[in-house]
């Protein structure tokens, strides 16, 4: 994917990487850190929370915890790579798209996604997918990250009825 | 394991507020302080939400922190003062409060000079009441953000010791206080004139003394209290200068404390009473820091109150 992002991306001394809560960060993190190898110069990495502007925060039981966005570069005027680890029905990633925009005025968000499962419910595609797993829609993905569950695996689950 | 929601539609004391629970408040309103610092100082977490403010006893700091922090959170906010109300036209507060519930408003935070309004209004309410100062009986926001402004100094609330000087008798801002600080396990010293001091606050776990000087030994956190005169019956002490040579802080009575300790008050202070301008405006006061943290306390508990649905029973 690093790989895919440096050919595909002409800005690429502008490029940022930002990591939704929670297993966009590590992939945000590992995207920045593999391409910095290659071209040899260091990305900013951010981490974006999206609770505050998710669309069914009346909704949801139990309540999500809020966690802090930690983003300590400017963002006007830079690309931003957002990384998720599921792209799914999209909401999340249009909670993200506002929430960036209220911090500043990127020039440019391109979405990073390990796996595209389907199923979108609202217009919004990513530019740079892992791998695309077709997904009944009774079915569970789970991304683990070393850095988070302690390995790196990709599990495909029934939901439990 | 860390809760992830209140147990309660309504916040009406630190009194029964767990560990857990305030541990999750300040956590939240950790994660709201950046949003003040921010260009846009708006989320949509509340939007559609309606806030009523009721404050029948004056406020400026309260009022304004409570209604900033609905702002910023997008919830929409009335504000009520009972000047001009009808409550001067002598409607009963059941009324004033059926009345308003008849709007629907998702909260209602509340000040009022009797204790336990707030309670009554929470249990003939669907609206989540919080409470805004009740009396001299509790005003748990208030609290919340002194903790919160002592944890980001400190790291930690535990094992602290922490004195609370001045009219104790009239301060819903030291029960407050005493709940949660006893709660999260630091150690609590209060200080005022015999006239000030309850009898039998020891029952609350705290230590008592009528000596500053006593007090201050050892003191990590100095939080001064405000001679409450409009709640004061008769004359409970000599004078103000009196008073403030005896209980007054001053910078050689500080020095007794540790020396990293620090300074708070809830406000609003009278200077030369019961604390020096020098000492109000030393790099050894949180004072101006306790009001900023105040706000992202009041975001943390609006969001925490009026999302999700823990505590209408529903399982996850």
């Amino acid at each position: 994917m690093a790989h895919e992002i440096a050919e595909r991306s002409r800005d690429l001394p502008d490029l940022t990487f930002i990591g939704i809560r929670t297993r966009g960060v590590p992939l945000a993190t590992r995207l920045a850190a593999t391409l910095g190898d290659l071209v040899k110069k260091p990305f900013p990495v951010g981490t974006l929370d999206i609770t505050l502007y998710r669309d069914d925060l009346s909704l949801v039981a139990p309540q999500p915890l809020l966690k802090k966005t930690e983003i300590d570069f400017d963002l006007n005027g830079r690309a931003v790579v957002l990384c998720d680890d599921v792209l799914y029905t999209g909401r999340t990633v249009r909670a993200a798209l506002d929430g960036l925009i209220d911090l500043g005025r990127p020039r440019a968000v391109r979405l990073a996604v390990l796996i595209d499962r389907g199923h979108r419910e609202i217009p919004i595609e990513a530019n740079y997918v892992g791998k695309s797993v077709p997904t009944a829609q009774r079915e569970v993905i789970k991304v683990m990250f070393q850095e988070t569950d302690g390995a790196d695996e990709v599990w495909i689950l029934e939901r439990p009825a | 394991m860390t809760p992830t929601a209140l147990r309660s539609k309504d916040l009406l004391g630190t009194e029964e507020l767990s560990a857990a629970e305030i541990g999750l408040i300040l956590d939240t309103a950790e994660s709201m302080r950046p949003i003040g610092e921010r260009q846009i100082k708006k989320v949509p977490a509340l939007r559609g939400r309606m806030v009523v403010n009721l404050f029948f006893e004056s406020s400026t700091r309260t009022r304004f922190s409570f209604e900033t922090a609905e702002k910023w959170l997008s919830a929409d906010a009335l504000s009520f003062a009972a000047k001009g109300s009808s409550v001067e036209k002598g409607e009963s507060l059941l009324d004033t409060a059926r009345n308003l519930q008849a709007m629907a408003p998702d909260l209602i935070v509340i000040r009022h000079s009797c204790p336990g309004v707030p309670h009554f209004l929470a249990r003939n309410l669907r609206a989540g009441v919080v409470n805004a100062g009740d009396g001299a009986h509790e005003h748990p926001t208030q609290a919340l953000l002194d903790a919160l402004t002592i944890r980001r100094k400190f790291g930690r609330l535990q094992g602290l010791r922490v004195a609370i000087a001045g009219d104790i008798t009239h301060s819903r801002v030291a029960r407050s206080n005493i709940w949660l600080l006893t709660r999260m396990g630091a150690s609590v010293v209060v200080c005022a004139p015999p006239t000030l001091l309850p009898p039998r606050i020891e029952e609350m776990g705290v230590e008592a003394t009528t000596d500053f000087d006593e007090a201050l030994e050892g003191a990590d956190v100095v939080m001064m209290l405000r001679m409450q005169l409009e709640r004061q019956g008769t004359s409970l002490f000599p004078s103000t200068r009196e008073y403030f040579k005896r209980y007054g802080l001053t910078a050689t009575r500080l020095a007794r404390a540790r020396p990293e300790a620090v300074v708070m008050h809830p406000g609003p202070m009278n200077r030369g009473v019961e604390i020096a301008s020098d000492v109000a405006d030393s790099d050894r006061s949180l004072i101006l820091e306790q009001v900023s943290n105040g706000v992202a306390v009041r975001m943390a508990v609006l969001y925490l109150l009026l999302t999700g649905h823990a505590w209408e029973g529903e399982a996850a």
